[in-house]
């Protein structure tokens, strides 16, 4: 008896020490991550869902959003994407691909003293509009452009 | 651990330009082994680059960014000789966190 309640102690003890240790050497990084990622923007299948994941209601068209993407895409593994947003007070850019089996490929967010700009390289899976979705002060906004894919960039 | 990644930052016009290459598979988690067997998803889900104790990015990705990540940007409030720091995680729950200075 007095063995068993010595061991269920030790094991006790053991597993606090454990969760001690887990806290410390996985919790703090990950809480360190000012945000947790978005996983349901993530899955998102289309730009409405997408907005709707970040906490809108629906994005509007602008011209203040430049979007630079090449018309053709050889590989459509590696097709580079520029955005450049002019709209006052923009708080994050998303990059989506309207035909890949979950739209949204990034989202980046920019504390101020960070300009609005951002490039990156995406795959596209075919011939589709690529998105760019930016948030500002008082709602959503995005732009859109055709790339046409000649060798897709899922599977393969 | 994953291979160092590659940080240019250079002033251009007060303005630190920051190019970042990272080294990852990024694999979808569609893609097919020759046996028929998915290849599972391994990708970078959250990037922060840091400046003297300042959030200066932050990005939340999916797999469909492209294999071996690039990365540019531009922001204010740097100096040349300061440094700045880029972390990665992926979904694995690896990490990785290179540094270099703005020239």
């Amino acid at each position: 008896m007095i063995k068993t309640i010595s061991r269920r102690h030790l094991l006790a003890a053991a597993g606090r020490w454990a969760a001690a240790l887990v806290a410390v050497t996985v919790l703090r990084p990950i809480s360190a991550w000012a945000a947790e990622r978005n996983h349901k923007a993530f899955e998102a299948k289309s730009l409405d869902d997408v907005v709707g994941a970040y906490g809108g209601s629906s994005a509007r068209l602008s011209t203040d959003i430049l979007l630079t993407i090449p018309e053709i895409a050889e590989n459509g593994a590696v097709v580079p994407v520029a955005v450049e947003s002019k709209l006052a007070g923009t708080r994050s850019i998303s990059i989506l691909v309207e035909k890949n089996p979950s739209v949204l490929s990034a989202h980046f967010v920019f504390p101020e003293g960070t300009d609005p700009y951002v490039a990156t390289r995406v795959k596209v899976a075919e011939t589709s509009n690529i998105i760019a979705l930016v948030q500002t002060a008082d709602g959503y906004y995005y732009a859109q452009k055709l790339v046409k894919v000649t060798l897709g960039g899922c599977g393969g | 651990m994953a291979d160092p990644m590659r940080i240019r930052a250079t002033m251009v016009d007060n303005k630190v330009d920051v190019k970042i290459l990272m080294a990852h598979p990024m694999e979808t988690g569609q893609r097919k082994n020759p046996d028929g067997t998915l290849v599972p998803a391994h990708y970078i889900d959250t990037v922060t680059v840091t400046c003297k104790g300042k959030t200066v990015l932050m990005a939340e990705w999916g797999p469909s960014v492209s294999r071996n990540p690039y990365l540019a940007f531009r922001f204010t409030g740097a100096a040349k000789g300061d440094t700045i720091s880029v972390t990665w995680k992926d979904n694995h729950g690896d990490t990785r966190t290179d540094e270099a200075a703005i020239a």
